[in-house]
């Protein structure tokens, strides 16, 4: 079977008609690419710790994440549009996260969900990245431990909202990030050292001394 | 279809023992003292001064034994067949905090057949090489164990097939991170600890071993099979 035209219907004709008002909506290029990027944006679960079973809750029947245009789950980056970091990241998947962040074709984004993600949380200690900031750009961080699916939904929803307010003419946007070649740091090594002070309570805990 | 109307007869593993009481979780346990568990008594006299000392906690025996002969033990309370301590739950080590006590390697072993349970305790003085049997010829679970004691503690297990890193990746600088001496936070900063992860090349942290037993190495790139023949493991 195949498209055929009712003779009686007025649509069965395509015209063109550039005077013409009926059928046509302008809008600025931005807004629609934008929008359809906002409402399809398919996540990359990087699930390691218990933020996964959240997430897995928010993708389920009660939280649905599909109403927010993320009705797959990619678990291929090149299909990807959302790198949704879940749990805490060790040192020894270090690579593994860096080079599924380069695999993922532009437009990409991603999501630090949870402290662990965010910051490293409570485990300051020689194996845990103290936040995935020091390995990937991050868009959005969802606090929490861990965070609640409307959590999640709403660190999605902020995402989304950047994503519309992006400039196609900006092309810093899309730009890849480009590690030293000779230490594969994207920012400096003095700034990774700042970023994973120990803050608050954290700084008063007991250590081993040698 | 089958109607299950038959009760189910209850399979109980331990037939080691004639007239043996069915097992029972136990109650009121002493911390310290109580009934030994019988092959503490065939070990001290089969083995006479290598056995050092036991002690009963909680219900459960620890016997310590001497460094030299602790895989000459295992494997007798292994295959006697009075013992039968068939099962390795754990291996692992203790540092305590004291850098005068020495350091301990820690065997549980379980016997199915009597359902006896029984901790073998061997001392490593930290001023000589931390080397102690491996038990690996007599349990292929201690595999992985023994190469975690290794990572963690950075002793030696002697007759290991293959003891390298486990849990840390093998180019691993900063030391044994379980030790006492260790800093909670490493030894490098964050950003030469984050330089040294991402160093590490994730496709070719496979060694030639493994890759035989997947037997996946026709099955990967040629350039990742270039690379893994000339003996590349990461690409630190």
């Amino acid at each position: 079977m195949g498209l055929t035209a009712r003779p009686d219907s007025a649509l069965s004709r395509v015209e063109y008609d550039p005077q013409s008002q009926d059928g046509w909506v302008t809008t600025r290029l931005d807004f629609l690419v934008n929008w359809g990027r906002a409402n399809s944006l398919w996540p990359m679960p990087f699930g390691t710790a218990c933020c996964a079973i959240e997430f897995m809750a928010t993708a389920a029947a009660d939280f649905d994440l599909a109403r927010f245009g993320m009705e797959r789950m990619s678990f291929s980056p090149r299909q990807s549009d959302v790198l949704i970091c879940a749990g805490r990241v060790p040192f020894k998947l270090a690579p593994i996260i860096r080079r599924i962040w380069q695999q993922m074709a532009q437009p990409k984004w991603s999501i630090a969900m949870g402290a662990c993600a965010s910051t490293g949380n409570m485990f300051d200690t020689y194996a845990v990245v103290q936040g995935i900031d020091t390995i990937i750009p991050v868009d959005v961080y969802v606090p929490g431990c861990p965070p609640r699916p409307e959590g999640l939904l709403y660190g999605i929803q902020m995402l989304q909202k950047k994503v519309m307010s992006e400039r196609m003419s900006d092309r810093r946007l899309r730009d890849e990030m480009e590690p030293d070649p000779t230490t594969q740091l994207y920012i400096p090594p003095p700034a990774i050292d700042e970023m994973s002070e120990p803050f608050g309570n954290s700084v008063n805990q007991t250590r081993s001394t040698p | 279809m089958t109607e299950l109307t038959e009760s189910f007869a209850i399979v109980s593993v331990g037939d080691a023992l004639t007239n043996a009481a069915p097992p029972a979780t136990p109650k009121h346990l002493p911390h310290r003292g109580g009934e030994e568990n019988p092959s503490a008594a065939a070990l001290r006299q089969k083995f006479g001064d290598a056995i050092l000392r036991s002690a009963v906690g909680w219900g459960e025996t620890t016997v310590f034994i001497e460094r030299a002969r602790a895989g000459e033990i295992i494997r007798w309370l292994h295959d006697d067949p009075s013992q039968q301590y068939d099962y390795l739950a754990d291996v692992t080590a203790i540092e305590y905090r004291e850098k005068e006590v020495p350091m301990e390697v820690v065997w549980h072993l379980r016997s199915l057949p009597y359902r006896r349970f029984l901790r073998i305790k061997t001392e490593l003085q930290k001023d000589a090489p931390l080397e102690v049997d491996s038990v690996w010829s007599i349990y292929r679970g201690a595999d992985w164990l023994e190469r975690e004691c290794f990572d963690m503690f950075g002793i030696t297990f002697l007759g290991h097939p293959d003891l390298r890193r486990i849990l840390m990746w093998e180019q691993y600088k900063e030391g044994n991170p379980l030790r006492k001496d260790f800093p909670l936070r490493g030894r490098f900063s964050r950003s030469e600890q984050l330089r040294q992860a991402l160093a590490a090349n994730p496709e070719s942290r496979y060694s030639m071993e493994e890759l035989t037993v997947a037997e996946a190495f026709t099955e990967i790139p040629a350039d990742m099979q270039r690379r893994l023949m000339s003996g590349e493991r990461t690409g630190e």
